[in-house]
């Protein structure tokens, strides 16, 4: 065996393990989802039961699931277009006719994200208040894509960044305003980075829960809000949750599946030159 | 017109007056046992009513954020809450809820428990109904009692409690002389500290509200706590809450374990419990004073000011914390299961005396626990495992972490207890209560 297939078996194994850990919470939870609550809480933990769907039916009972997922699928859609509009031509912008205070405006857009949501909590609950966006899915779409904005902005400022400028030039040259040179030559070159990102924003619309907890009560409340109403303070329920969660990340979890290639592709985009 | 032509138009706005009245309705609630039942039977005073319900079930730590938010900011969400007795004499008081003295005479308010009504009302105001109350009391393993020849007293003491730990601790069969709530938080580890505290003699504010944390009492009670839990406490204790407990005693893990009445009725629970016909209760231990040794909480339903709907959320009250209401549930999903603590009329029900054993002692804790008088001295605040002021949830919660911090072996008690004194004392001075 040579020395550097050695290395990329180490290297294969390794990955294999850090694969298994980070699914491995996911995997027990679709177990637990499948016990009763007393075999959920056992110690030491059973590996082995006779699986029910107990849990399923119970939370399909008591909750609108579909109700809540078609929430979820609007808001996270809805917010990521809206992240997007905004942020192409704001990236397009900084990536590609950058001027001295670009880096500042960058790093200042990241720093919002360093302030804990909970700070800004009264004063965007009033607005939302006075402005009829409690309980709506606009409200929560204009928060979500506001929310992720500075994510957005920096991913596609970096794919942007990657594009060679001779093109941009040419095109320019050729007579193409600053639209058509957005849609006709950079989005094509960037489809895989814009994919990627909205993947991710897609994602982290899907899986926050603060703002879709504090701003929505029934109309508007996503699948966050479905898998909270199933913890509880006193009596057993992490089989049922098990059981929620698991419903609540299914539809992400094949979307993720179904687009890891893309998802990739877009994530390495420039990597190697 | 003619007469069918009369007819027609009156039924049509008989019909419009009757959807006009109809109301939809959200209701905040917590997801436990007794709020599921009421979610399931709700469906009968909607039919009854016409009105319909839009139901927001959230855990309660997230419940108690959100709708602080919602009524601090007027925010008209909800036109039901559910609220603790902490929570609704201060809300009260600021005139976030509406006022719940008017319902039929059928409701029988003098059959809901004094000390319940008390708890739930501020300047001689219900703001709030209860939907069920609970006090605190001990659970013990009578078989491990039994085969260790010991018998458990009707009150018992803290140094009684110890000696019958060490005894029936034997952590090569992983189990535990004494399981206890050792997570973090106000309503969590600081539930049981406060009545220990209280049976010590200690109190959390002298009646000039000075704290009084690093007083002989807390010292005495939380090295107690520390060291009885270091010697009989399951592992990893810091992380146990309610839930973790539950599922510990209801598997056979704890010989004892002092928490929430409301745990008899699922470590009764044969489809639930390992441990169902094993199980006896006594009193929640004492030591140089009962005062405040076994707590007090309830969980109720309150409207609040800002509901547009207010007569509908009335009515649904008027409902759901009814003596027919409990009937209901009895007939729908037995006798055990019905909302325990509130009522006289539950307890002089022969049907469900004879379904819960445990009736008669948790109605007992109930009645014992005085939020007026919690402690052995005198002083100036209200609740047993809470002090009723809005600065407590933050002081609470920061005790909470340093008596945990204590347990896990991360400071002295001494340490913990002088950080807890300089930062209640801040807050206390920040609030203005003190110089």
């Amino acid at each position: 065996m040579t020395r550097h297939s050695k290395s990329h078996r180490v290297a294969g194994a390794l990955a294999w393990i850090a694969a298994l850990a980070m699914f491995f919470p996911i995997a027990w939870m679709f177990a637990a989802s499948f016990k009763t609550e007393v075999e959920a809480i056992a110690t030491p933990p059973l590996f082995v039961f006779t699986p029910t769907l107990e849990n399923y039916r119970e939370v399909f009972a008591r909750a609108d699931y579909l109700g809540f997922a078609l929430n979820s699928v609007v808001i996270s859609l809805g917010a990521t277009l809206a992240a997007l509009a905004l942020a192409i031509p704001a990236a397009f912008a900084m990536a590609l006719y950058p001027t001295k205070r670009t880096r500042g405006t960058l790093l200042w857009m990241l720093s919002t994200k360093m302030l804990p949501p909970v700070g800004v909590l009264v004063p965007i609950y009033l607005i939302a208040r006075e402005t009829a966006l409690l309980d709506t899915r606009t409200g929560l779409i204009i928060m979500f894509a506001l929310s992720n904005l500075p994510i957005v902005v920096w991913m596609l400022f970096t794919f942007f960044k990657e594009t060679p400028k001779d093109i941009i030039e040419a095109s320019r040259i050729d007579g193409a305003s600053v639209l058509q040179v957005i849609t006709v030559v950079l989005l094509p070159l960037v489809t895989p980075g814009i994919a990627s990102t909205a993947l991710l924003s897609i994602i982290l619309c899907w899986n926050e829960a603060f703002w879709s907890l504090n701003l929505s009560a029934h109309d508007a409340a996503p699948l966050t809000a479905f898998i909270a109403s199933f913890s509880a303070p006193e009596g057993l329920f992490w089989a049922k949750l098990s059981a929620a969660s698991t419903m609540a990340i299914a539809p992400i979890l094949v979307l993720g599946w179904a687009s890891q290639r893309q998802l990739v592709r877009g994530l390495t985009f420039g990597a190697v030159k | 017109m003619r007469i069918p032509h009369l007819l027609a138009c009156s039924t049509l706005l008989a019909a419009a007056a009757g959807v006009a009245s109809a109301a939809t309705i959200t209701i905040a609630t917590v997801n436990n046992g007794d709020m599921i039942t009421m979610q399931k039977l709700s469906s009968k005073w909607e039919q009854q009513t016409g009105n319909t319900i839009n139901w927001v079930v959230l855990e309660e730590n997230v419940l108690r954020q959100r709708v602080t938010t919602d009524i601090a900011t007027k925010g008209g969400q909800f036109d039901i809450l559910t609220i603790g007795s902490y929570e609704t004499p201060i809300w009260g008081k600021q005139g976030w809820l509406l006022t719940l003295n008017g319902f039929p005479a059928s409701y029988d308010y003098n059959d809901i428990f004094k000390g319940v009504r008390d708890a739930l009302s501020a300047n001689g105001k219900l703001y709030a109904v209860p939907f069920y109350a609970e006090s605190s009391f001990t659970f013990y393993r009578k078989d491990l009692f039994d085969a260790a020849g010991l018998k458990m007293p009707a009150k018992p003491t803290y140094d009684e409690i110890a000696q019958f730990a060490d005894k029936l601790t034997d952590k090569s069969k992983e189990q535990y002389g004494i399981c206890l709530r050792g997570k973090a938080g106000w309503g969590e580890n600081m539930a049981f500290v406060d009545t220990l505290v209280n049976g010590f003699g200690g109190q959390w504010f002298d009646m000039k509200w000075n704290p009084e944390l690093t007083s002989a009492p807390w010292k005495a009670a939380i090295n107690y706590y520390v060291n009885l839990l270091h010697r009989d406490g399951p592992p990893g204790v810091t992380g146990n809450g309610f839930n973790e407990n539950l599922a510990l005693f209801s598997t056979g893990h704890c010989a004892m374990w002092i928490d929430a009445t409301v745990a008899a009725g699922m470590v009764f629970d044969k489809t639930k419990s390992q441990v169902a016909d094993k199980v006896g209760f006594t009193a929640a231990p004492h030591g140089v004073t009962e005062h405040g040794t076994g707590w007090f909480w309830s969980w109720a339903l309150a409207v609040p000011a800002s509901s547009k709907k207010a007569d509908a959320a009335k009515s649904f009250l008027a409902w759901a914390t009814s003596k027919d209401y409990v009937k209901l549930v009895g007939e729908t999903n037995g006798w055990t299961g019905v909302p325990p603590g509130t009522r006289q009329s539950t307890y002089d029900n022969p049907n469900y005396i004879k379904a819960a054993p445990f009736a008669a002692t948790v109605k007992t804790a109930i009645l014992s626990a005085d939020i007026n008088h919690p402690t052995k001295n005198p002083v100036p605040y209200t609740g047993i495992q809470y002090v009723a002021i809005p600065e407590f949830q933050g002081i609470g919660t920061q005790v909470g972490q340093f008596v945990a911090a204590a347990l896990a072996g991360q400071m002295s008690v001494d340490d913990a207890l002088a950080k807890a004194q300089a930062a209640t004392k801040s807050t206390m001075q920040q609030a203005g209560y003190i110089q």
